[in-house]
């Protein structure tokens, strides 16, 4: 099976007025048609790993990798024409909150139409017929309605199926989901992760999901890679999270509170400089 | 019988046409932790905001200590009931010092030796003096959630509302925050009300709760029911397997 995505040695880093921020520091990885993790706390460079391979990497941050392949074409040498061409058509990203994400003054309809004509030529009726079909297929009961509501007139949850929906139209073959659940409701959550859930089985794609929360990545994913400081500091397969040798992966897991196990106080992360190196 | 921290009774809040909490009733002891459980719009946040006087009571009364608040809130009632908020981010003005947002609530309510208290309330959070004269742009999210706490202890309040205190933070220092909360808890006999949506930081952190759903009250549990499943409502079921995480075949 022939990779879909290949990452070795990534850097990403930001020039500041304090010296340059080094945010990712040397992250490889490869990616089949598989679910791959990516978990760690704020700052460890997760977020800016994903926008790496998306392209939307900050103007001013340089990337700069040994390989950076999506299916054979080189990411780091490639002209933004080329990119705009991946970019929500092969390669396509949810963002975590839905009421910063859509634009507020299109409406869903619009938007999903949109993408479909930027990378597609497509009469106005059949983009409208597969952005309803893509609408249904993220669980909306009444895609007709939906279509015609601006994103201020929903709820998170449909919100963020919307932004599924607008995602998935052009059929991507990777799928990046940076904390796409995080702002919504335990139950409503569950829900857009079954949606996830099957439609990347369904179509076959690749996903790297992005998230904070341990236990959520490893119940969804393949694979995980726990990221501390900008590095990869442990790789695991999702059914063994309770095998993980790295202290800063135990201790992730640690300082849950959980319902049935009562500590008093909690373990805190004991973080070591010699993680960071 | 001892005279409950807080009262509530049939209490109702209306903005304009919607209801955001209806006839909702509860008691909680002095020294007790008692927790707001629900999703969004349930009206949990609502409920503790009408405490602080931040909702508009359609309906219903509060008691604190014994007694009923109408209307503004007096000085003494905010001395002696304080909030943290959620967002570390949006609750600390951006142009003061720490020590500046300390003094602040000192001069209002006239304490004396302002001095003491800050560099008090500064170590009783875990930070040091060497953080008293940063602004809050200097600081991570963690050490703000201190600096917010430590602002609504340095009144030496007998309640606090705690609104989601640490869902905007990185698991690893929740749990720091938590242990902090706990801490001052025990160490001055604290009332905590704490409204979160994440059942398991409840039942860790809280004697008793109650999940609400749509401004109503489901259900009233001991933290001792989460724990071995003894609940009745199938809301509150459905919000303990949601918490479990995903499961595949589902």
């Amino acid at each position: 099976m022939s990779a879909l995505l290949e990452v070795e040695d990534l850097r990403v880093s930001f020039p500041t007025r304090t010296g340059v921020i080094e945010a990712v520091r040397g992250v490889s990885f490869t990616l089949g048609r598989e679910r791959l993790g990516i978990v760690g706390e704020s700052g460890s460079g997760k977020s800016q790993t994903g926008r790496a391979v998306m392209g939307l990497t900050a103007e001013h941050g340089q990337i700069s990798a040994k390989k950076l392949q999506f299916s054979g074409i080189d990411l780091i040498n490639i002209r933004k024409a080329e990119r705009r061409a991946l970019r929500g058509n092969r390669i396509a990203m949810i963002l975590q909150d839905p009421k910063y994400s859509l634009n507020p003054v299109m409406t869903i309809g619009r938007q999903i139409v949109e993408t479909l004509k930027t990378h597609e030529r497509i009469g106005r009726a059949a983009a409208r017929k597969r952005a309803l079909d893509m609408l249904a297929a993220v669980q909306i009961r009444d895609p007709e309605r939906v279509f015609d509501l601006y994103p201020h007139e929903v709820s998170g949850g449909m919100g963020q199926r919307a932004m599924i929906a607008m995602m998935l139209v052009a059929g991507p073959e990777l799928l990046i989901a940076d904390e796409p659940t995080s702002a919504l409701d335990v139950t409503v959550q569950l829900e857009v992760l079954g949606i996830l859930n099957r439609l990347v089985a369904d179509r076959g794609m690749g996903l790297i999901f992005i998230s904070h929360d341990l236990r959520l990545v490893s119940s969804f994913c393949d694979r995980v890679l726990v990221m501390y400081a900008g590095r990869i500091v442990e790789e695991l397969a999702a059914g063994q999270l309770a095998q993980a040798k790295h202290p800063y992966t135990q201790g992730l897991l640690n300082c849950m509170p959980r319902i049935d196990n009562d500590r008093h106080p909690l373990p805190v992360l004991d973080r070591r400089p010699e993680w960071a190196l | 019988m001892t005279v409950p921290a807080l009262e509530i009774e049939r209490l109702s809040v209306t903005f304009e046409d919607f209801v955001a909490l209806k006839e909702v009733s509860l008691t909680v002891a002095p020294g007790e932790s008692f927790g707001l459980v629900g999703e969004s719009g349930s009206g949990k946040s609502t409920l503790l905001r009408a405490v602080a006087g931040l909702s508009p009571v359609s309906g219903g009364t509060i008691q604190v200590n014994g007694k009923t608040l109408d209307g503004r809130r007096s000085k003494e009632f905010y001395r002696q009931v304080q909030m943290v908020f959620q967002d570390p981010y949006g609750s600390l003005h951006p142009r003061q010092t720490v020590d500046r947002l300390l003094l602040e609530p000192l001069a209002i309510h006239g304490f004396a030796d302002t001095e003491r208290r800050i560099v008090r309330a500064l170590e009783e959070v875990g930070l040091g003096s060497g953080f008293r004269f940063r602004y809050s742009h200097q600081l991570s999210g963690g050490q703000r959630q201190r600096v917010a706490i430590a602002r609504a202890l340095i009144l030496e309040p007998s309640i606090l509302l705690l609104d989601e205190p640490t869902s905007a933070l990185d698991a690893s220092v929740q749990a720091e925050v938590l242990n902090l909360l706990e801490e001052v808890r025990a160490a001055r006999n604290l009332t905590f009300i704490m409204v979160s949506h994440d059942l398991a930081v409840v039942t860790h952190m809280c004697d008793r709760l109650m999940v609400m759903q749509h401004g109503r009250e489901v259900e009233l549990l001991a933290s001792a029911d989460l724990v071995s499943r003894n609940v009745s409502q199938d809301y509150t079921r459905n919000l303990l397997v949601a918490s479990e995480g995903f499961q595949r075949s589902a």
